[in-house]
C-alpha cells in the first residue's frame, strides 16, 4: 500500500528533517502536534470500549462491580468462558456455529452468485443488459430491515419459517456484489484474455471459473467480507423467521439473553463474556484479509 | 455502430447457454427473494380484515387504500418517522464530518502511524450492532460503567438523552467505515495534483480544503446515502435499549412500530407502514443525491 510506504519513508526521513517532496513547505509543528492529539483521543474513543469490553470479561462475577473497571482484577477470562459454553447445554456453541454456517456458507455463495452475474452484464452484451443492472442496482438501496417482514409472510405461507432456509436463502443475494463485480471485471479482465481462452478452446464458464475469478481476486474477497459482515450482523430477519433457540445466530441468542438479565442477574456476565467471543472471529477475519479488501474498496466501486 | 451491435449481439446469442448459467441463479434469488417480497408487501398493505357480524370468521378482503388511510393517522407511526429524522440531522453530519477529519488527517504527512490508526477506527465495524448496543448500554449503566463520574452526574438513558446516547453508539460503529470509504476516494487521488498546489505554497490545510474535499464529495454523497436510509432503518440499537431504559418504546423508530403492529397481528397495517417507510427512505435519498449533485455541477 502506498501509504504505507511513505509513512515508513517519512519516518526514516524523520532525522532528516521535513522530506523535500513537500516542495519546501513545512507543516509547522503545531498543526502536527494537533493532528496527533486527535488521532490519540480518536482511538481512545473508539478502541476503549473494546478495551473495556476485554478487561470486564476477565473478571470474576464479584470483581466485576468492585474493581476498576478499565484495569484487570483476578483472572477469570477462562473460567467464564468454560461457564459460557457450559450453560444450558452449551448453546451459546450452538449460536456461533449457526452464525458461522449463515454467514460463511451465505457470503461465500452470494459471492459466487453476484461475481458471475456481474462479470456476465460486464462483459457480454445483451438486450436489456443496462435495464437489467439498473434494477439491481435500485435492489442496493433497498434495506435488508425493509424486506423482513414480507419475507416473513412469504416464508411462513409456505410454511418455512423457523427453519435453516428462512435466514441463508434471503441472504445470498448481494445486489452491491454485482455492482462492485461489474465495475471490477470491466476494470481488470481484459477482453483479449477471454479471447485468447475461447482460442484455447476453453468454454466460457470454465474462463470465468479459472482466468476471470482470478483476475477479480480483490472484488471478490471484498464482497465476501461485506456480506459476511452484513450476515452476521443481520438481526431483524433472524428476529421475526426464527422460534427456536437452536436454529439462533449469536447476535440474536444474546440480545435475548440481555433481555432476561433483569430477571437472573447471573446471565449478565455470560453476555459480556459471550459479547466479546461473538467479535473475534469478525476482528481476525478483517485482520487477515485486510490487504484484499483494502485494496477491493479502493480499486472497484467507489471511485 | 449499427455493425457494432450486430456483431455483439450475435456473440451474445452465440453464448446464450453461458449467459443463462451466469444470470440465472442470481435472477432467480433475487426474484424470490427482493422482487416478490416488495410486491407481496404492497399487495397484503391493500388488504383489510372483515368480518360476517361480529362474531364470524375474520377474512381477507380488498380494501384498497383502508390501511393507508390508517397509516396517515397513526400517530405513533409518525412521531417515530419525525424522531429518526431528527436523529438523522444530527447525527449522519456529526459521523460523516468526523469520518471525513480523520480520513484527511490519515491521508496528509502530518500523520505518523496511519496504518495503526485506520485499523483502530475501523474495529468498531466489526461489532454487530446489537453487540454493540448491549455493550454500550453496559458503559451508560450507572452501575456498572467505568465512567462512574460521568454517569453519576448525567444520565445517558433518560427519556431526554437515550436517544442522542444511541445516536453515539451508531457513530462509533460507523465513522470507521464511512472514513475508509472517504479515504478510499482520497487514495485514488493522482498524487500530481498536489504538485502544483505545493510549488504554489499551499499548506496542508489548504490543499484539503481547495483540493481534497471537492475531489471525495461523490464518496461523501454515497456514505451520505446509505446513513440516511440506516437512520430511517433503525432498529437493532433501540431494540436492544429496551432493556436498559424505559424511555425506548416499542413505538421509538419506524421499524419497531412496524415490528410491534405486525406482532399484534396486524399484518396489513404493518405492511402498508413498510411501504411508506420504504418509499419515504427511497425519495430522501433520491432528494440529497439531486441535491447534491445540482451543487458538485456548479
Amino acid at each position: 500500500m502506498s501509504v504505507t510506504t511513505e509513512t515508513r519513508a517519512l519516518r526514516t526521513q524523520e532525522a532528516a528533517k521535513r522530506p523535500a517532496r513537500d516542495g519546501g513547505i513545512r507543516e509547522s509543528a503545531i498543526s502536527r502536534t494537533i493532528a496527533m492529539a486527535v488521532m490519540i483521543v480518536a482511538t481512545l474513543y473508539f478502541l476503549t470500549p473494546l478495551w473495556w469490553l476485554v478487561v470486564a470479561s476477565s473478571k470474576t462475577r464479584e470483581d466485576f462491580t468492585t474493581t476498576n473497571p478499565l484495569w484487570f482484577a483476578d483472572f477469570a477470562l477462562f473460567d467464564n468462558i468454560a461457564a459460557l459454553v457450559q450453560y444450558r447445554d452449551g448453546v451459546f456453541l450452538q449460536w456461533l456455529a449457526n452464525s458461522a454456517l449463515y454467514a460463511g456458507v451465505g457470503a461465500a455463495l452470494a459471492t459466487l452468485i453476484a461475481a458471475m452475474a456481474g462479470y456476465a452484464i460486464a462483459k457480454y452484451a445483451f438486450r436489456g443488459r443496462e435495464t437489467l443492472f439498473n434494477i439491481i442496482l435500485g435492489g442496493v438501496l433497498v434495506p435488508a430491515t425493509a424486506l423482513a417482514l414480507p419475507l416473513f409472510l412469504l416464508f411462513s405461507q409456505a410454511g418455512a419459517t423457523n427453519t435453516i432456509w428462512a435466514v441463508l436463502l434471503p441472504s445470498l443475494v448481494s445486489p452491491f456484489g454485482v455492482y462492485l463485480s461489474r465495475i471490477y471485471a470491466a476494470a481488470s479482465v481484459p477482453d483479449e484474455i477471454i479471447e485468447a481462452a475461447r482460442i484455447d478452446g476453453a468454454g466460457e464458464v470454465r474462463t470465468f471459473f479459472t482466468v476471470a475469478t482470478r483476475l477479480m481476486a480483490p472484488a471478490l474477497v471484498t464482497i465476501f467480507l461485506f456480506q459476511f459482515v452484513a450476515i452476521w450482523n443481520n438481526f431483524f430477519l433472524p428476529l421475526i423467521m426464527l422460534r427456536d433457540e437452536g436454529l439462533f445466530p449469536v447476535t440474536l441468542g444474546l440480545y435475548v439473553w440481555n433481555t432476561q438479565v433483569s430477571q437472573i442477574p447471573d446471565i449478565r456476565a455470560l453476555v459480556v463474556i459471550g459479547s466479546l467471543l461473538s467479535i473475534i472471529p469478525l476482528i481476525v477475519t478483517f485482520l487477515a484479509l485486510q490487504r484484499f479488501w483494502q485494496s477491493g474498496l479502493a480499486n472497484g466501486g467507489l471511485k | 455502430m449499427a455493425t457494432d451491435t450486430a456483431v455483439k449481439a450475435s456473440r451474445a446469442v452465440r453464448h446464450r447457454g453461458a449467459l443463462a448459467i451466469f444470470l440465472l441463479p442470481f435472477g432467480v434469488l433475487f426474484t424470490l427473494f427482493y422482487l416478490v417480497p416488495i410486491l407481496y408487501a404492497v399487495y397484503q398493505s391493500l388488504l383489510t380484515v372483515e368480518r360476517e357480524g361480529t362474531f364470524g370468521p375474520a377474512v381477507q378482503v380488498f380494501g384498497g387504500l383502508t390501511q393507508y388511510i390508517q397509516v396517515f393517522q397513526n400517530e405513533p407511526f409518525w412521531s417515530s418517522i419525525g424522531r429518526v429524522l431528527l436523529f438523522g440531522v444530527v447525527q449522519v453530519p456529526i459521523m460523516l464530518g468526523l469520518a471525513l477529519i480523520l480520513a484527511l488527517l490519515l491521508d496528509s504527512p502530518l500523520v505518523r502511524g496511519s496504518k495503526f490508526f485506520r485499523l483502530a477506527f475501523f474495529a468498531p465495524y466489526a461489532v454487530p450492532s446489537v453487540i454493540a448496543a448491549i455493550m454500550w448500554g453496559f458503559l451508560y449503566s450507572p452501575n456498572l460503567s467505568p465512567f462512574t463520574a460521568v454517569t453519576s452526574q448525567f444520565d445517558f438513558l433518560s427519556a431526554e438523552a437515550v436517544l442522542w446516547s444511541i445516536a453515539n453508539v451508531v457513530t462509533w460503529v460507523y465513522v470507521g467505515y464511512n472514513m475508509l470509504i472517504i479515504y478510499s476516494a482520497l487514495l485514488s487521488i493522482p498524487q500530481e495534483i498536489y504538485e502544483a498546489a505545493r510549488l504554489d505554497g499551499a499548506g496542508q490545510f489548504r490543499i484539503a480544503w481547495a483540493i481534497k474535499i471537492p475531489l471525495v464529495v461523490p464518496a461523501l454523497v454515497l456514505t451520505g446515502i446509505f446513513s440516511i436510509i440506516g437512520t430511517l432503518q433503525l432498529l437493532a440499537e433501540p431494540q436492544v435499549f429496551q432493556s436498559f431504559s424505559a424511555a425506548v418504546t416499542s413505538v421509538f423508530t419506524p421499524n419497531l412500530t412496524i415490528y410491534s403492529t405486525a406482532s399484534v397481528p396486524n399484518i396489513s397495517l404493518a405492511a402498508a407502514m413498510s411501504v411508506v417507510l420504504a418509499l419515504a427512505t427511497f425519495v430522501l435519498s433520491f432528494t440529497v443525491l439531486k441535491l447534491t449533485q445540482r451543487r458538485a455541477a456548479l
